[in-house]
């Protein structure tokens, strides 16, 4: 294309630079970067939108919730466990050897409360949700939860113990807002 | 042309069991151009990039769009308030139609201008116009999809025209809804038509790009390619071009979309629909009303309906009527006015369309959608016999390469393959 291009232009030095090359390498930087910053607002529109995040917090009564009992709630689309333990739950949850577990984290650094685990209700292999939540439920080998999907058994701390699930049950963010009552997100 | 040799081993690998760099070589670098085309030829390179861009900002907002009657106004309202950017992408899209017809309008008067769907390019005329109908019926049904007044009202007047059909008119209307009002059968079969009919648009151009390949573009004198000295490659000088084409465009473009987005749109539509109140006027996109007014000029409502679909079927036949041999307005002296006026015409009708049926209006609407007949069924063919063309030049090359140039003879030199 040189003899086409070339017509008209200045003398092209022998590997030297041109007004040409430096107008065309320019043109091109404009250009890509247009369009990658044109291409952010499409990226950002398959983010989650402002509804989506305004629906980010969810508040629990715990007032009902008997002592061994559990319910679910649903926070930002996903169930969260809400226990209150029993005290020989709170125990063996305690007296584990940390070297023992898979994912070792001391029971303390899961709870605000020991009565109350809170924690997201996702097993953490493949997304099931584990079972353990109702009265007929299997529980696992270690009495807390159990995952159908791939078996994975986890403690009363929703620790990992037994099975393919590399990390413990994640925990939600959330405070306490009074004794009975607490606000997840 | 010989066929590029590919240093690059990948690309050899691919290009010898399918050909696709050499096809790219041919037809976007080396392909030859005539040297002489004017700004009026992007207009094309226009359109496809449009049709991508509506393409892309289309999918995206079905991404947060529902079709349902009950939440299809609140989830564009969601996307304008509370999807990340979705004021952006949705105001992309609604003012990329406008752009889109502004443009495909242009490209459309050029071949009208130039002789464009003179033989051997029919073909490409003609799926041309077919890319115009499908585009106008996917416009329509987006403009539903809002499910505001607008939406709601021009969904059941548009779908009523059927209506004018003897016998069969109320079953086909029936049909197209899928019950016996607009409702929400008639927007899930909108939104699903809307959503393909663009794809199979793409696949159309594609078969009107082949066709302009296999005899090549036309150009300003209208004359045939005569050799290598009449054609420059397209890349770099057409893709240089079309990019500068394109920055033009984005700056029209964008200054709507940032600075009047709702300048093409009616208030109403940002109303839900409501299936019990018309609002106190409907008109269609500015783009569809010189076919409204058409349809309003007749007093009957078949006789309408006819009239208006007639007046895009025509175009198909355009080739045929046409009589003259030259190609391109500039050598026609006669036809070239008659194209100016044609323009002012459907500039009428489209101010006629915007307008309430009544008075002045419903005289000059009527003259119009006469004139607009009879410049394609007795003006175009007759002017073809009678007007005196001025002399062809030479060659495309011969102006600028010197040798010979324009005035041999004053009697026009008979088109090579006509
Ligand atoms: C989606 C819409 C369309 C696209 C993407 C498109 C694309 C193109 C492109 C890229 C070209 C070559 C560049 C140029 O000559 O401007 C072209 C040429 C042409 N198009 Fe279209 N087009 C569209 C619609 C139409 C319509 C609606 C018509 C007529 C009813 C039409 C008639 C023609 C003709 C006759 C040519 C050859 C022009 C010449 O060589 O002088 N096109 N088109
Ligand atoms: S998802 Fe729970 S064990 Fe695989």
């Amino acid at each position: 294309m040189a003899e086409h291009t070339s017509s008209g232009g200045p003398t092209l030095e022998e590997g030297g630079e041109t007004r040409r090359d430096f107008l065309y390498l320019a043109t091109g930087a404009m250009a890509a970067a247009g369009t990658v910053i044109a291409i952010w607002p499409f990226i950002d529109f398959m983010n989650p939108s402002r509804d989506v995040l305004a629906l980010s917090t969810a508040d629990v009564d715990l007032s009902p919730i008997e002592v061994g009992q559990a319910i679910t709630v649903t926070w930002r689309g996903k169930p969260v466990f809400v226990r209150r333990r029993t005290a020989v739950e709170i125990e063996s949850a305690a007296n584990v050897n940390l070297a023992d577990l898979p994912d070792p984290q001391p029971d303390s650094a899961r709870v605000k409360k020991p009565e109350w685990l809170i924690q997201i209700g996702i097993c953490t292999h493949l997304g099931c949700i584990p079972l353990g939540q109702r009265p007929g439920d299997p529980r696992g080998d270690y009495g807390g939860w159990f995952c159908p999907c791939h078996g994975s058994h986890y403690d009363t701390s929703g620790r990992i113990r037994k099975g393919p699930a590399p990390r413990n049950l994640d925990l939600p963010p959330y405070q306490f807002v009074d004794d009975g009552r607490i606000r997840i997100g | 042309m010989s066929a590029p040799q590919w240093k690059n081993p990948i690309v050899r690998w691919i290009d010898y069991r399918m050909p696709i760099f050499t096809l790219i070589h041919h037809d976007l670098v080396d392909y030859p151009t005539p040297r002489n085309l004017n700004y009026w030829w992007n207009f094309g390179s226009l359109a496809g990039f449009l049709l991508v861009v509506m393409i892309v900002t289309g999918v995206m907002l079905a991404m947060h769009y529902t079709p349902h009657v009950d939440l299809a106004f609140v989830s564009v309202e969601r996307i304008m308030r509370d999807v990340n950017y979705g004021w952006l992408i949705r105001y992309l899209h609604m003012n990329g139609g406008s752009m889109f017809f502004l443009v495909v309008y242009i490209h459309v008067f050029r071949g009208l201008y130039y002789g464009s769907y003179k033989a051997p390019r029919e073909l490409l005329w003609m799926l041309g116009v077919v890319i115009l109908i499908l585009m106008m019926a996917t416009a329509f049904m987006g403009y539903v999809l809002p499910w505001g007044q607008m939406s709601f009202w021009a969904a059941t007047v548009i779908t009523n025209l059927f209506s004018a059909f003897p016998v069969v008119g109320e079953s086909v209307v029936h049909w197209l809804w899928g019950g016996f009002s607009v409702d929400n059968p008639t927007l899930n079969r909108f939104f699903s038509l809307h959503y393909l009919l663009p794809f199979v648009i793409f696949g159309l151009v594609f078969l009107h790009l082949w066709a302009l390949h296999t005899h090549k573009s036309n150009n300003p004198l209208g004359i045939d390619v005569k050799g290598p000295q009449d054609t420059i490659p397209f890349h770099p000088y057409y893709t240089a071009k079309d990019m500068f084409g394109m920055a033009v465009l984005l700056l029209v473009y964008l200054a709507f979309v940032f600075f009047a987005p709702n300048f093409f749109t009616e208030p109403d539509n940002y109303i839900p629909a409501d299936p019990m109140v018309t609002p106190h006027q409907i008109v269609p996109e500015w783009y569809l009303l010189p076919f409204y007014a058409i349809l309003r000029a007749v007093p009957n409502k078949l006789g309408g309906v006819v009239l208006m679909f007639a007046s895009i079927l025509i175009l198909f036949v355009l080739p045929w009527l046409d009589t003259s041999k030259v190609k391109s307005a500039r050598f026609r002296p006669i036809y070239k006015q008659l194209f100016w006026i044609l323009v002012v015409d459907c500039i009428a009708l489209g101010w006629v369309g915007a307008n309430r049926p009544e008075g002045v209006y419903i005289v000059i609407g009527r003259i119009a959608t006469a004139y607009y007949f009879v410049h394609f069924l007795i003006l175009v063919p007759l002017v073809g016999w009678l007007e005196r063309p001025r002399p062809l030049p030479e060659s495309i090359g011969a102006p600028v390469l010197g040798g010979g140039g324009a005035a041999v003879g004053a009697t026009p030199k008979p088109m090579e393959k006509a």
